[in-house]
């Protein structure tokens, strides 16, 4: 039987979530017995070329390089599969899309005409068709796992889209917003994570981007409303690792811009 | 009649129990083999977790709690029980998350489908409440109601002994006295007890909890410490401040489907859970199969679940309730109007925490008398 192909490909990224495929420690033996994983740099020096069955793609395209190679290794794959929050949103690199990146070119750089960069982090999905996208910062190693098991299996992976809430109220975290006035952002972000920092006291800072159908407007008015500053509400959403998704960056836009929560969400 | 003015089904007379017998009551629960589970102050609320000794139990707390917001704060005496409800129910103990409900493997001659055997705990519930107490009734007629019994929640709910307290006080969110489930506990408890600075009462509402009290150091109650404990009781009904009309209330939500109102909850509502999640009576899951890499061994995992989830009414290929609006929509009318079709009973036992854990103070009373004011 043929075994499916599987490559791993980095853009720009702290490879954090290609990690987690090798934090599969328990799964990895019976991974490679079913897929023969042909291109993983962080993994072997052994490079096989393409076509693959399936490509996971870490890290976001932020030069001209990386907009010529994501469209090759669409070419090269049958499944694309992006992971974590630069893959899916432009990750915490995103934060130059609100700045001017000459700037902090000559800020940086000694030469700045050797570096060429694109003046946006974006995600993966703006540039080729994408089909799945796993959300993160890092992604979490069970949901991985399932991605695989579907892709295996020929189905549609089965990874939750609702709020980090729910997760917090089937462990019994007690609702940090609720009980302690935190700017939790757990209300609008997609659970995955297990609801981590709730649980230690620690407001969600929405490493998973938003939930499906987010309402930011009303949770932002809320918030305000109880002596949150409005800066503090942008940053929180724009520092999120996924600042750029699009429900994030459209509400994180509304407060900046001077919009009343308020209004907009009418 | 009015809910001050009911009382205990079972006759019999009420007990006392001085204060520093709580120990013993605990003690012999834990004895009879029970896990004695009661509030406790952990995560900055009053809990529900395992209550060993009464030191465990929150002792000079109480818990201020209005729409969206909910603090826990030092009371200028040493109450035991002197706080409303927390964030947590027994729900979560009778019907617990997160279950395994069957396994599969795949062996040469084929699939194999076998249950999973469970040794269900046996619990002891301190410091129920009245509305808890209706919830428990709510969820039975769902969970054993019928021909479709859920074996974890009849094996623990047999098992479970409750220890029932009335409450001396509300908080802003209780209307217990709308859906009349309280505050005074009625039945559906082994003992249920009233507090009082020097001891408590203590009520028989079964042969189990006969069986306790007659291990406990307690004396047939003074007729002054009954004119106490009926006076702490009735604090709690004058401090009640929140109304749900409930006249026609099905019809009335059933007529307005597509009332103005909806629009304008949806631009509030996160859809988030929390609301269904504390719910005391919400009873949503969803089952899933959990296959591991090989495709060899499968776990059928039923897990909570809520109407707020946007993929919970997915359905050949497409989502039902698609916006919040629709999802909101589902939840008030299930939980007010179409449970009482459904299970003849209102699925809204008044205890107010929707109201207190929605992140955004939502409050379904005034939902419903904003549907109610405005109706065609």
């Amino acid at each position: 039987m043929h075994k499916p192909r599987l490559a791993v490909f980095k853009f720009a990224s702290c490879d954090g979530c290609q990690l987690s495929l090798l934090s599969l420690e328990d799964e990895l033996v019976a991974l490679a017995a079913r897929v023969d994983i042909a291109f993983f740099l962080e993994a072997s020096s052994r490079v096989e070329p393409g076509p693959y069955d399936v490509a996971l793609v870490e890290g976001s395209i932020t030069t001209p390089d990386d907009v010529q190679r994501i469209r090759q290794v669409r070419r090269d794959s049958k499944f694309l599969i992006t992971i974590g929050a630069c893959a899916t949103a432009g990750g915490i690199q995103a934060l130059r899309n609100w700045a001017d990146s000459e700037e902090f070119m000559r800020a940086v750089y000694a030469e700045p005409s050797y570096i060429a960069t694109l003046d946006r982090s974006t995600a993966i999905a703006e540039h080729v068709p994408v089909d799945f996208e796993l959300r993160g910062c890092p992604i979490n190693k069970e949901q991985l796992l399932e991605v695989l098991v579907a892709f295996l299996a020929g189905r549609r992976p089965r990874t939750p889209v609702h709020s980090v809430c729910l997760e917090c109220k089937r462990r019994g975290t007690v609702c940090i917003a609720v009980a302690q006035g935190a700017a939790c952002l757990g209300p609008v972000t997609q659970a995955g994570c297990g609801a981590i920092c709730p649980s230690y006291d620690r407001a969600c800072y929405g490493c998973y981007g938003p939930s499906h159908q987010p309402n930011v407007d009303s949770l932002a008015a809320q918030y305000e409303a109880t002596g949150v500053p409005r800066e503090a509400l942008v940053a929180g959403l724009r520092g999120s690792f996924n600042g750029y998704a699009r429900e994030f960056r459209q509400a994180s836009d509304r407060l900046a811009s001077g919009g009343g929560a308020e209004e907009s969400s009418s | 009649m009015t809910a001050a003015a009911k009382r205990p089904q079972r006759d019999g007379p009420t007990l006392w129990l001085a204060r520093a017998d709580l120990q013993t009551l605990v003690d012999v629960l834990w004895q009879e083999g029970y896990r004695v589970i009661g509030p406790t102050v952990a995560q900055a609320a009053i809990v529900y977790d395992e209550i060993r000794s009464v030191d465990d139990l929150p002792r000079g707390w109480t818990d201020e709690q209005s729409g969206g917001s909910y603090r826990l704060k030092r009371r200028d005496d040493e109450a035991y029980f002197g706080y409303v409800v927390g964030p947590h129910s027994w729900k979560q103990y009778l019907f617990p998350p997160r279950a395994t409900v069957a396994v599969a493997d795949r062996r040469a001659d084929g699939w194999h489908m076998s249950g999973v055997e469970r040794d269900e705990p046996a619990f002891a519930f301190l410091g129920a409440r009245a509305c808890e107490l209706a919830a428990l009734a709510v969820q039975d007629r769902t969970f054993l109601g019928d021909d479709y019994v859920d074996p974890i929640y009849r094996a623990r709910r047999e098992r479970a002994f409750i220890v029932a307290v009335n409450c001396t006080q509300a908080a802003s969110t209780c209307f217990c006295t709308s859906m009349d489930t309280g505050p005074r506990c009625t039945g559906g408890f082994d003992l249920a007890m009233t507090e009082l600075p020097d001891g408590f009462t203590l009520e028989v509402g079964s042969e189990r909890g006969a069986r306790i009290a007659a291990q406990l150091p307690n004396t047939a109650a003074a007729k002054d410490t009954l004119a106490r404990a009926d006076s702490a009781r009735q604090q709690a009904v004058e401090q009640i401040s929140k109304h749900l009309d409930t006249t026609d209330i099905r019809d009335l939500l059933l007529n307005n489907l597509e009332h103005e109102r909806w629009n304008e909850v949806a631009t509030r509502c996160l859809s988030c859970t929390n609301c269904t999640m504390v719910c005391p009576t919400c009873f949503c899951n969803s089952v899933k199969d959990v296959a591991d890499l090989q495709g060899d061994h499968v776990e059928r995992v039923r897990e909570w679940d809520t109407c707020f989830n946007w993929d919970f009414s997915y359905m050949n290929g497409a989502v039902v309730r698609d916006q919040i609006r629709s999802r909101y929509r589902q939840w008030l009318t299930h939980k007010l109007a179409s449970w009482i079709d459904q299970f003849d009973v209102s699925g809204c036992v008044g205890c107010g925490r929707c109201i207190t854990w929605c992140p955004v103070g939502i409050d379904l009373t005034e939902e419903v008398a904003a549907i109610r004011e405005t109706a065609p």
